[in-house]
């Protein structure tokens, strides 16, 4: 056999890897899937420098169906690993993929902190508002009063915000997509691709056996123009199936206005990705169904120094001010006596 | 040895003093966690090994930071065990008890041997501090104490007194306090002051009048007793018969950290040191973040989980991950322990025991996890397990568990424990071109097999095995050989997630024999004494010293003892059984309820009988010395 060499150009065959996938018919995983491999195969990295690190879930199954160095770990523990592996190898593209369960119930607090110390990796959580390979218990996202097996009088737990979460925790990019939404999708994971540092994004996944429908109104051609907001940076906030409703700051709070009688573009916000201060993106996180358009796009996207760099940067600093380090000089770091 | 008597000193005071030699003196420097304890025992300690005396430590504190001031539960205390024979163990009864406060002395007069020096801060005798300590009456007083050699001294008062024209405030003042104590002990043992004039110097070179303070105290103390008449004799522990070397000082926990990083740097591959902080472990990540130089990359994670994800993260990307706790992290642990385990990944995980369950007993020593490091996960989860014996080997078996994980692509963990971990001994600097070099090989860019040899897949595959049984450490960033691993049962060679019933049931046996191939490349068990006899003295870890010392001494008195130590526990060496049946009976010691003991009876049927102490210390010489007695009477 020749010698494999590194493959500079991709196809998105060549991220498929061969095993069969096994998620259920219908599920917005697929669509998902699908996008990531045309996003790997735009980004112009080597294949053997991506790494896919999981947790447990259905989502958590990603890394089996891509032709990458994957990781399929524990549950809620995969930006740990990130972590380490990124630490030890900061030449790696690291993404983790999570779900709503893995991330933000058992994993809630290494996501917390993985997005603190913003550590280059993207994190991808698959949120479908249920749990789902265990067959369909309430997870952290599902709304208040879901009906489930371990809930069938309702959940009483009230739901989290991924977002407002990842934003609390400071994240340097943070955006929302939609599974069936190919092109935004697409151009979502390149961003997040983009990015360095901590990059979150939360996908709205459709769960067809256990909670299927539950992003609907963010789907539905019918309806989804009025339902969801497109967000770009430097722009009014417009949403509605006319381009005629906006969002405008009423005190502290977001307000659904209608251009006209008074209202004008000029009085709605406009969308800052690179604010400095998150206070935007988190108010426009806290905008949910049926009382706002949600919001779909780049929420944040600013700059600081990535964990991994600082890490590395500390060791090579030292090593450059006080030289490498020789054992004998370790051997010898306290009082040395000789018996002759 | 006739005493010889020393002429008169300085200062014109008629002393006459006597010199006596002894062999071994065991010293306890006691007060309140406040008064500088573990300072002055780690100076004596100092003082003690450069003077050529072989020396063994046992510091001993509080849980808290800062118990209130005079308190029972306040006292910190440092013995040192000094000799000028090889010794092993930081001494079983004291001859030497140094009491700053009332406090100390009811909680450490029980280990001072009757008619022991007891040398006594007279000043901090006060009513109030009697009254924290319990008692009701002061014992200077009341003749409880004459059964020892009293030497009440105002060591408040001198100390003071010494530092009088420098304008210190008096808690300036009084934080010397413990350096006139140890220039005291050092006139009384003929210690040598400049290791600790030296160390003051460096210590407080950016603060004169500290200087001048410590230094003025500790000379203080020494001239004192040279000039009392009240202490009348004084002692000499003469150098010990060392094997030629270099030589320091050296405790468990720094001797782990320096035998991880040299063992990577000889092996050539990457630390990565993940850890959450947690007693009594946290000085190895201490040393280990100030190694920089050394290209460590430590990471102190959000909690023990965390740092167990980041070991193994980092054993992934081609580094080895190493990450150190104490009993209650080896629980949280356990998980991505197994993850490990079945992904079969090169990490190391340090297990600094202390008393349990629970949260237990956070300073004080026991070697209680050994079942836990063995079965403590879900499922058929086997990990290698070695333990070192004395604080200098901590650095031996830091060596052994990187070889035993990079070469068997495993999990390993160090069993260390509390008084391992703090204590200290003499260590020989070992030539570095003495030093193995742990070869570690990952598989090159190529077709699928890595190494440009074919597989007849076109691809790799990540669970192919040696005859070891060993799978390739194939890293990420190297072309070709891509590939996903992870906890769900594989298909052994490809990595496929697999059910099949036959498959599962091959890998779990295949895991456990690639565990069980590692006794074909460790040391045999070896035995200090007879080859066959009535009794073998079997124990692990830190008990190594009195187990021995006991022994030796029971052999002196003519019983046909052996001893014998386990410094690999999974698997243990090859010939572990044939050497536990030359012996009638079989005796484990351990500071355990019988861990040990169980392992041994239930893979031999030997029928080894335990000696189990829980008390938080390790064990005296002449507990174990008692028990062979009484069984082979």
């Amino acid at each position: 056999m020749t010698a494999v060499t590194s493959l500079t150009t991709l196809s998105p065959k060549d991220l498929a890897s061969d095993q069969d996938v096994r998620w259920c018919p219908g599920c917005g995983d697929y669509s998902i899937l699908a996008q990531m491999k045309k996003v790997l195969a735009g980004l112009g990295i080597p294949r053997e420098k991506l790494v896919f690190v999981s947790g447990i879930g259905c989502s958590s199954r990603f890394p089996y169906y891509l032709n990458t160095y994957g990781f399929h770990s524990i549950h809620g523990r995969a930006p740990t690993l990130a972590t380490g592996l990124k630490v030890a190898r900061p030449d790696l593209q690291i993404w983790v993929i999570t779900g709503d369960g893995d991330g933000l119930s058992i994993g809630g607090n290494h996501l917390i902190h993985a997005i603190r110390r913003n550590v280059d990796m993207k994190i991808i959580l698959f949120n479908n508002e249920i749990y789902g390979l265990t067959k369909g218990q309430y997870s952290p996202t599902s709304r208040l009063g879901t009906r489930t097996k371990s809930s069938p009088q309702g959940s009483l737990d009230n739901p989290l915000r991924p977002l407002s979460l990842a934003i609390g925790a400071e994240a340097t990019f943070v955006a929302r997509t939609i599974d069936v939404d190919v092109n935004h999708l697409t151009e979502t994971l390149k961003r997040a691709a983009q990015h360095k540092g901590a990059a979150f994004v939360e996908i709205y996944q459709n769960c067809k056996i256990f909670n299927d429908g539950v992003f609907e109104y963010a789907t539905d051609k019918s309806v989804k123009a009025d339902s969801t907001l497109y967000l770009e940076h430097g722009k009014p906030l417009i949403f509605g199936k006319d381009r005629n409703k906006g969002i405008r700051l009423h005190g502290l709070d977001p307000e659904v206005v209608t251009l006209g009688s008074g209202i004008t573009i000029d009085d709605l916000l406009i969308h800052d990705e690179k604010a400095e201060e998150p206070s935007l993106a988190y108010l426009l996180s806290r905008m949910v169904h049926p009382d706002f358009p949600e919001c779909v796009g780049v929420f944040r996207c600013v700059e600081r120094p990535t964990y991994d760099d600082l890490v590395n940067k500390q060791v090579t600093d030292v090593q450059r001010a006080k030289g490498p380090g020789k054992l004998e000089d370790l051997f010898t770091s306290d009082d040395v006596w000789v018996v002759e | 040895m006739a005493p010889i008597s020393t002429p008169l000193q300085q200062s014109g005071h008629a002393a006459q003093h006597v010199l006596e030699e002894r062999d071994s003196v065991t010293i306890r420097f006691a007060g309140d966690s406040g008064d500088g304890m573990q300072l002055a025992g780690t100076q004596f300690t100092n003082a003690s090994a450069i003077l050529g005396n072989d020396i063994s430590t046992l510091p001993d504190f509080p849980a808290e930071i800062r118990a209130p001031a005079g308190s029972l539960a306040g006292v910190s205390g440092f013995q040192v065990h000094f000799s000028s024979h090889d010794i092993h163990t930081p001494g079983d009864a004291l001859n030497t008890l140094v009491a700053m406060n009332p406090a100390a002395l009811k909680t450490n007069l029980r280990d001072l041997e009757r008619g022991g020096i007891l040398i006594i801060n007279a000043d901090a005798f006060t009513t109030s501090d009697l009254t924290k300590a319990g008692y009701k009456v002061n014992p200077l007083e009341d003749g409880s104490l004459k059964g020892y050699k009293i030497y009440s001294i105002p060591i408040n008062k001198l100390n003071r007194d010494a530092v009088a024209d420098m304008r210190l405030s008096p808690r300036e003042a009084d934080r010397c306090k413990n350096f006139f104590a140890l220039g005291l002990v050092y006139w009384l043992y003929e210690r040598p002051l400049e290791p600790t004039l030296k160390w003051i110097r460096d210590k407080f070179a950016k603060n004169p009048a500290v200087l001048e303070a410590n230094t003025r105290t500790l000379k203080a103390g020494y001239h004192y007793g040279e000039t009392a008449e009240s202490m009348p004799v004084h002692y000499r522990v003469s150098k010990a018969q060392i094997k030629p070397g270099r030589y320091r000082k050296i405790t468990g926990n720094e001797a782990l950290a320096m035998g991880l990083v040299t063992a990577t740097q000889l092996a050539g591959i990457p630390l990565v040191y993940g850890s959450y902080p947690i007693t009594p472990a946290s000085d190895i990540l201490h040393y280990l973040a100030d190694m920089k130089r050394y290209g460590v990359r430590t990471v102190q994670a959000e909690d023990e989980i965390a740092a167990m994800g980041v070991t193994v993260g980092a054993a992934f990307g081609g580094a080895l991950g190493v990450t150190a706790t104490s009993g209650p992290g080896v629980c949280l642990k356990s998980e991505a322990i197994g993850l490990a385990v079945m992904t079969e990944l090169p990490c190391v995980i340090i297990d600094v025991q202390r008393g349990g369950p629970s949260t237990g007993l956070p300073t004080k020593t026991e070697q209680a996890d050994l079942l836990q490091a063995m079965f403590g996960r879900n499922g058929e989860c086997p990990a290698a397990i070695v333990a070192p014996c004395s604080p200098g080997d901590c650095f031996t078996m830091a060596f052994e568990a990187i070889r035993l994980a990079v070469t068997f692509m495993t999990p390993v963990f160090v069993l260390s424990d509390g008084y391992l971990a703090n204590g200290s001994e003499p260590w020989a600097i070992p030539n570095i071109a003495d030093l193995p070099h742990i070869p570690v090989k990952h598989p090159s860019a190529g077709s699928a097999n890595g190494n440009g040899e074919s597989n007849g897949h076109d691809h790799f595959l990540p669970y192919k095995r040696d005859e070891r049984l060993v799978r390739q450490w194939a890293v990420p960033g190297t072309p070709g050989l891509e590939h996903r691993i992870g906890g769900l049962e594989k298909e052994d060679v490809t990595g496929n997630v697999c059910y099949d019933p036959a498959n599962h049931e091959h890998m779990i046996k295949t895991r456990a024999k690639k565990i069980a191939n590692i006794a074909n490349e460790i040391p045999e068990l070896s035995v200090v004494g007879p080859d066959e006899g009535d009794l073998l003295v079997i124990g692990w870890g830190g008990t190594h010293g009195a187990i021995l010392s006991a022994v030796q001494r029971a052999q002196r008195k003519g019983y046909k003892v052996a001893a014998a130590h386990l410094r690999y526990l999974n698997p243990m060496p090859k010939n572990t059984e044939a050497v536990l049946r030359r012996y009638k009976r079989v005796l484990v010691p351990e500071l355990n309820c019988g861990q040990l003991r169980l392992l041994l009876r239930a893979y031999f049927l030997v029928d080894a009988i335990g000696l189990n102490k829980v008390q938080g210390r390790p064990f005296l010489i002449s507990e174990i010395e008692e028990e062979i007695t009484r069984l082979l009477s």
